[in-house]
């Protein structure tokens, strides 16, 4: 059959020989044919090496395996073996026949089974079938004896619990001569340590000079044919010893002691010009390093470790590179020697050599060395090849990000990068350079001219193209006036119009995606309070978009052009300088998980006037009106997070509608606040910031913060604060509409009417740990509506699987009436999904009034968005 | 994960490895130490804080005693052979671990176990040295 097979010349004629083959062998199983039943199954087990379902012979396993004969039993182990795992439940039927087998007179049956057992069984199989396998330990014959030390392993790893009933048996293995048995039962004692600390206990208390005994009788034994690899005797067994010996000296300085010796010798005399004497080399250098410390053991360690590195061979260079990755965490400065030769590997052809060494560079960059590290990695950057970028990209900027000296040299590190590989560079870096810029306000100058001469070099690399074009947005009058000249660096003359250019072609360029483009068009809106001069020219480019097939742009455009035309008084102060933005804030979201999923919570007033369609909609819908006429009606979803701009264009709309005038252009100031805002933001207006984006980063949503003048809400034309004087209020008035709440030490959250009715009333006041922002605690108030007196007040609440309740009694359970008294009750509230999702709360309230006994229930859905 | 994707996945790893590339392979977690004889590879799946040369020593323990029994071993005997070399298979690894570092006593075994199948019914075993 098999040359059958192999005769085939395409695909479908090999599938329709194994399908004829199948049907025979179907045919066959069901007539219960004896004479050919294992060639049966030796074909079908060839069918399945090929890929082909063939789970009808599985019963064929079993009958083979109950019958008598060997042969029978070994072509029905062997199916049994490659045609099932432990996963199917079939193999449980095996267990009886193997338990018979385990007991048979013939040995070789007997390790048929052991074999069987030790390379599928699963755990209850393991569990019926040990004590017959710890009897057969002590077999008389030493191969059965190894067999069922290794059937042992697979016991006790399945079922950890019967590791103790090894413990003796396992000892006295160690005991024997035949080396079969001594690397199994050496074997046997390293999973038995691995497994149950008590095993190791005990190993190290009894056995360790017997194997130190045996390592060194093998080490001196003189030569011997059956056993000989390489001119060294058995180096499994050598490698097996040292392996155990490892585990017992491990955090015992007594053990450890007693290995000195031999793990010198073996150090020392092993020839390493073959691979078997370097597998024991490299073991041995393993065992020195894990035990306890010993000057002279681990310099000979090192030693061995040097001459690896520096080997021709690229096997013994993974391993070296290997080692040196275990032995950094116990030796650093051992290691910063070989520094040179890591580099080197670095930039090695062979991709697995490459990626241990650029793991090892990462592990040993400090705060002396990660200067030239970086400038090593930078410029191997630039000639590694793509499928590599990747990594590297990443671990430069990471490692920029944690060691730079000073933000000069991060700056410069990062453009070098972006130019390099900025395709590669992922969202939160480029952001993190933004926030970083924008906290150097020494260095806006420089940065920015930095960008503009990088960006006029080459459009090739997104990121790149971004950070330039937000800083020219921002900073591009200091870019036109040479503002803030560092010595180092070389004058340069850009005119405004030069400046504007350089957008104009980002805007127009047919590669570069859409967050460019709309970075690109806001970049030009600042600019056109910046450079009064290119206004006309700015409004013409903007207009051009206006028609844009994406609607983002298209968005944007229309917007930014009505501002222009008609707003013009408030277009500066739309456009200020951005606040320096919150480095903590930054690194404190990147921790925590505040991923922006929309939240269509019932909070609508506030929201999501873009990128969240439906719930919304009624509010926006009001607000569009108020705008002008061109602005396009359809909300767009999805999309960009920079489309919270839009929520600044349309609240102005609806300000010169109410007539008030936005608050003196407190700029700074107002957006200062802001900054403090910058963070999951008390009140209901603007839990938005972090919701606006659809998408579900972070980053993203920080970003909506940066560009924004974000966080600033749209404030709906039913605004809920009654503070806020005028109806549609102003711009900058938007945020924190009960200034009292602002609480020093975290972010302070409005207090809702969680329930009303016309008898009873409940408020929740909030307040969180500023440490944990997954907790909230929640003060409830219950007053009494109605002139009875309620008594047995209970207050229940239940909450969705993802929250964690804890409830305290409350302050008493008689509500006087009429309001002339409350109840309070504490709650604690765990959000394990917290940024995510908001809290929900179903409560029940339960009390007697008139000797009538009432129950009131709810839901409450208006808890802020981002408790 | 199935067999046959397991077994085309890393084939594919591995054959486009050049020649003068290490014997090592990282591959979902695990790492793989493969060794080509002629136009055989022989590949094996180990855990992170296994001995890799010892691997290799182990493949070519097993390669050696499959030359020793079929005498002169190429590609066409493993084929039609298949469930002789998992015998042997058999005889060197159990539970993932090496279970014999002496040619001799496989090739031994392996023999006496044949002895077996020539007989029509099970008998006591004997022992053989």
């Amino acid at each position: 059959m098999i040359r059958a097979i192999r005769a085939c010349k395409t695909a479908a004629e090999e599938r329709a020989v194994v399908r004829k083959e199948c049907a025979a062998i179907r045919a066959a199983i069901n007539e219960n044919d004896h004479d050919y039943r294992h060639r049966n199954l030796a074909k079908l087990m060839f069918i399945h090496m090929l890929g082909y379902p063939t789970h009808f012979g599985q019963m064929e396993c079993l009958k083979l395996i109950a019958s008598a004969g060997f042969p029978e039993k070994r072509i029905g182990y062997l199916g049994l073996m490659l045609l099932l795992d432990e996963r199917q439940e079939v193999l449980m039927l095996v267990t009886n026949s193997l338990k018979q087998d385990l007991n048979h007179s013939n040995q070789y049956i007997v390790g048929l089974a052991l074999c069987a057992l030790g390379n599928i069984s699963s755990a209850e199989m393991a569990r019926d079938l040990a004590p017959d396998v710890e009897r057969l330990l002590q077999f008389r014959d030493p191969n059965t004896r190894k067999k069922a030390a290794l059937c042992s392993i697979r016991i006790i790893k399945k079922v950890p619990d019967l590791a103790e009933n090894f413990m003796y048996p396992a000892s006295s293995l160690l005991k024997e001569k035949h080396h079969g048995v001594l690397i199994t039962g050496v074997q046997l004692c390293t999973d038995l340590c691995k497994v149950s600390s008590e095993a190791l206990e005990y190993f190290r208390e009894n056995c360790i000079e017997g194997l130190v005994k045996t390592l060194r009788d093998i080490a001196n034994s003189p030569y011997s044919p059956e056993y000989d690899m390489a001119g060294i005797t058995d180096p499994f067994l050598h490698i097996r010893l040292l392996k155990l010996l490892r585990l017992l000296g491990q955090g015992d300085a007594d053990a450890s002691d007693c290995m000195t010796d031999i793990l010198a010798q073996v150090a020392s005399r092993t020839e390493s010009n073959k691979n078997a004497g370097n597998a024991i080399l490299y073991e041995c250098v393993q065992t020195i390093m894990s035990i306890e410390d010993n000057g002279g053991l681990r310099v000979l360690a090192i030693n061995i470790l040097g001459r690896f590195l520096s080997n021709r061979d690229n096997n013994i260079r993974y391993v070296g590179l290997n080692m040196l990755m275990k032995a950094i965490v116990v030796d650093a400065k051992a290691i910063q020697r070989h520094r040179a030769t890591i580099l080197e590997c670095v930039k090695d052809s062979d991709a697995s050599i490459q990626k241990r060494a650029l793991e090892l560079v990462y592990l040993l960059v400090n705060e002396s060395n990660v200067k030239p590290l970086t400038k090593e990695l930078i410029e191997y950057l630039e000639v590694s090849d793509q499928e590599f970028k990747g990594d590297i990209t990443a671990k430069i900027c990471s490692l920029i990000e944690k060691f730079s000296p000073e933000k000069i040299w991060y700056i410069d590190q990062m453009l070098k990068v972006l130019s390099e590989a900025g395709n590669f560079v992922k969202d939160e870096v480029w952001h993190a350079l933004i926030v970083v810029i924008s906290n150097a306000s020494d260095l806006h100058g420089y940065t920015v001219r930095a960008l503009y001469r990088a960006f006029r070099a080459s459009t090739e690399q997104e990121s790149l193209v971004r950070v330039a074009v937000w800083c020219i947005g921002e900073y591009g009058d200091m870019l036109v006036n040479n503002v803030g000249m560092l010595d180092i660096e070389e004058p340069i003359t850009v005119t405004e119009s030069d400046a504007v250019d350089a957008i104009e072609v980002a805007i127009k360029h047919h590669r570069l995606d859409l967050t460019t483009k709309a970075m690109a068009l806001i970049a030009l809106f600042k600019l056109s309070t910046r450079f009064p001069a290119c206004s006309e020219r700015i409004k013409d480019i903007i207009f051009q978009n206006k028609r844009s097939l994406v609607l983002e742009l298209q968005q944007r455009s229309i917007e930014f052009n009505c501002i222009l035309q008609k707003y013009q008084n408030i277009r500066s102060a739309l456009v200020e300088r951005m606040p320096v933005l919150d480095e903590a804030t930054l690194s404190g979201r990147k921790a925590g998980s505040l991923a922006t999923t929309v939240s269509t919570s019932t909070i609508a007033p506030c929201n999501l006037p873009n990128g969240v369609a439906e719930p919304a909609a009624a509010p926006i819908g009001d607000l569009l009106d108020l705008s002008s006429d061109d602005v396009p009606a359809p909300i767009s979803s999805g999309g960009d997070f920079l489309q919270d701009l839009l929520a600044i264009d349309l609240s102005p709309a609806s300000a010169p509608s109410s007539g008030t005038s936005l608050p003196p252009k407190a700029g700074t100031d107002v957006l200062l606040d802001l900054l403090s805002i910058g963070t999951p933001s008390p009140g209901e207006s603007s839990p938005s910031a972090l919701d606006m984006s659809s998408s579900t980063q972070d980053n993203k949503a920080l970003l909506a913060n940066l560009n924004g003048l974000a966080s600033l809400s749209l404030l709906p034309a039913n605004a809920t604060s009654p503070e806020s004087s005028a109806g549609a209020m102003g711009l900058l008035d938007v945020f924190d509409p009960n200034p009292q709440k602002r609480d020093e030490n975290g972010p302070a959250y409005p207090s809702i009417v969680a329930y009303e009715s016309n008898s009873l009333r409940m408020t929740f006041n909030f307040s969180k740990q500023p440490g944990d922002p997954q907790t909230t605690f929640i003060q409830a108030t219950f007053t009494n509506r109605s002139p009875n007196v309620y008594d047995d007040f209970l207050f229940q609440a239940a909450v969705p699987k993802f929250l964690q309740l804890q409830l305290d009694p409350a302050s008493s359970n008689i509500l006087p009436a009429s309001g002339n008294g409350s109840i309070t009750q504490n709650l604690k509230v765990t959000n394990t999904q917290h940024g995510k999702k908001p809290l929900a709360m179903r409560i029940r309230i339960a009390y007697k009034v008139n000797d009538e006994d009432v129950l009131e229930q709810g839901q409450i859905n208006n808890f802020p968005s981002d408790l | 994960m199935c067999f046959e994707k397991v077994i085309r996945e890393l084939g594919g790893v591995i054959l486009s490895r050049g020649p003068k590339l290490c014997n090592f392979v990282d591959w979902r977690g695990f790492k793989v130490v493969y060794k080509r004889y002629a136009s055989l590879y022989f590949c094996m799946c180990i855990d992170q804080d296994d001995n890799e040369l010892e691997v290799l020593e182990i493949i070519h323990h097993f390669v050696e005693i499959l030359d020793r029994y079929f005498g002169s071993v190429c590609e066409l005997d493993l084929i039609f052979n298949f469930h002789k070399a998992y015998y042997i298979l058999d005889e060197l690894l159990l539970a993932g671990e090496l279970q014999e570092s002496s040619k001799k006593t496989v090739a031994r075994l392996i023999a006496a176990q044949v002895f077996c199948l020539m007989e029509p019914c099970c008998f006591n075993g004997f022992t053989f040295q």
